[in-house]
């Protein structure tokens, strides 16, 4: 399933972006953010105790469900009290949902964590970004692995010349995208698609900000 | 192979001569001074002078300043361009730039990643990557016109080259690589530092059965080695390089100030043996801030004088 792939700011700089604060509000969510135990039950009790250790008056903090989701206005009505009582809300969620509170509560927000990348779960702890939403997809020629992602350069026409024992020469713990797709081309007996030249990419499918109307 | 372009080096490998070319890095600052001392030291022993672009993502003065400084010498440069620093738009005009000064060699790279640089935590664009670098400066050329379709006014008249590396993993890949670049336009292509000669003998026999040789002029890419450390480095540490533990004992078994010596002797050699494989074209010299010794290679090697198509 897909995640949006998160991770805690450091002290240092939570403690920067809440200095001027004293009544503070923490939410989290009950979705990636607790996957990826970032933020959820636990590391919003965490940061609770952390807080109210530091001289912070916590008025209080809610584990959302799905903080990103429209139903979130509703949730933070049932905190309404204890939300007035802060000055501000900290918020332990991707920033899908951090600015989906931030829409609803008129009230400064922080984010406590940095979202990293849209991922897939691969094994139990481990996230992969295998797309990155591109616009214009590839893979029906890169035997379903996308290089425009996995590739460090996002290349598309093959490896560079860094490849280093079939992993990425900037991190060894990071597979080569094209020797990934060389194998698995080779496996399925498609080794022409590389030979292929891709044409430069039409990045304007979908201008950045991305807006949909069905 | 006839020469479709004003370029001299084009113009030395289309006559059947062997070319040989070598490179400088531009300096870290804006005195040109460097790159005129390091131009003339090699001079009247290269037909073309390359002019890296950021190598190594460390930020520098810029290659097409620095081949406009050759340019006003009198000199030959092959403009480097990576296209990690550049979207289209900037390509195409720093390649029209270049052909404004009829700068008439260019080197299409990706270039190496920002991770390794003074400015790791910027962002890397690749829009078009080398392949399709290779195909725009050809399209420009050759169309006359902008990737966009509209006319160019004076069209740059640009012999285009790329990079291979036949040593880098999979193997397999290499030749096949080195295929779809020629495929792309390009033209002449100069390698990744040999030192496993056997390697690349096998790679270029393999290039040779299909043909590519015929297609395009491959410059064996040599690099003498300073000393046993710099070996052990290039073998442990760069990836995608290949440097076979017989030079690693060659220059550790020498004494510490007869290494750089005996460097020079193995690129020498390497030379000397390359000449005779079928299908090569030429060399392209990389003395890494050690530009001075070129002249040396060059004569021992059995490669000057250089010849005069002009």
């Amino acid at each position: 399933m897909i995640r949006s792939i998160t991770r805690q700011k450091t002290e240092e700089e939570i403690d920067r972006l809440l200095n001027g604060y004293s009544r503070i509000f923490i939410i989290g969510c009950g979705t990636c953010v607790t996957m990826t135990r970032t933020g959820g039950e636990p590391e919003v009790t965490a940061m609770q105790r952390r807080l109210r250790d530091k001289g912070k008056l916590i008025t209080g903090q809610a584990v959302l469900p799905v903080a990103c989701d429209n139903l979130t206005s509703e949730a933070l009505k049932e905190y309404g009290d204890q939300i007035n009582q802060a000055d501000l809300l900290l918020i332990m969620t991707c920033a899908f949902g951090v600015q989906t509170v931030a829409g609803y509560a008129n009230k400064m927000v922080v984010p406590a964590l940095d979202t990293l990348f849209m991922g897939k779960q691969t094994s139990e702890g481990l996230f992969n970004e295998i797309c990155s939403q591109c616009g214009s997809c590839i893979i029906g020629e890169t035997g379903g692995i996308c290089p425009v992602t996995s590739c460090h350069k996002g290349l598309v026409n093959g490896p560079c010349g860094g490849t280093n024992d079939g992993k990425c020469e900037i991190d060894s713990n990071k597979d080569c995208a094209w020797t990934l797709i060389y194998n698995r081309l080779e496996k399925l007996n498609r080794l022409d698609f590389i030979r292929v030249l891709k044409r430069p990419r039409n990045y304007q499918v979908e201008p950045t900000p991305g807006k949909w109307n069905l | 192979m006839k020469a479709k372009t004003p370029s001299k080096l084009e113009k030395i490998l289309a006559s059947g001569n062997m070319a040989v070319t070598s490179e400088c890095g531009p300096p870290r600052g804006s005195d040109p001074e460097g790159i005129i001392r390091k131009a003339e030291m090699i001079k009247n022993h290269v037909d073309a002078i390359n002019i890296t672009d950021n190598q190594t993502s460390m930020t520098r003065l810029c290659s097409l300043a620095a081949c406009i400084r050759l340019k006003l010498m009198g000199l030959e440069p092959v403009l480097q361009m990576v296209t990690r620093d550049r979207n289209r738009i900037a390509i195409q005009s720093d390649i029209l730039g270049a052909a404004s000064f009829d700068i008439h060699n260019m080197l299409c790279l990706s270039g190496d990643h920002q991770n390794f640089g003074d400015c790791a935590q910027g962002q890397n664009v690749h829009d078009i990557d080398s392949m399709q670098l290779i195909q725009t400066v050809r399209y420009m050329r050759d169309e006359g016109k902008f990737l966009g379709g509209d006319a160019i006014q004076r069209p740059p008249q640009m012999f285009v080259g790329a990079a291979a590396n036949p040593f880098a993993d999979p193997y397999e890949i290499r030749v096949p690589r080195l295929a779809k670049k020629v495929a792309a336009g390009a033209e002449f292509i100069q390698t990744q530092c040999i030192y496993n000669l056997d390697k690349f003998e096998d790679w270029l026999s393999k290039a040779r059965d299909r043909g590519l040789t015929e297609q395009v002029y491959i410059l064996a890419g040599l690099t003498p080695m300073k000393s046993a450390g710099m070996a052990r480095y290039m073998k442990n540490r760069v990836p995608g390089m290949d440097v076979p533990e017989a030079i690693v004992k060659r220059l550790a078994d020498t004494p510490k100030e007869k290494q750089a010596e005996e460097g020079i002797k193995i690129c020498i050699e390497s030379i000397q043996r390359l000449k005779e494989a079928k299908g090569l074209a030429g060399f392209h010299i990389m003395a890494i801030e050690w530009e001075e010794m070129v002249p040396e290679i060059v004569e021992q090697g059995g490669l000057y004088p250089r010849p005069n198509v002009d």
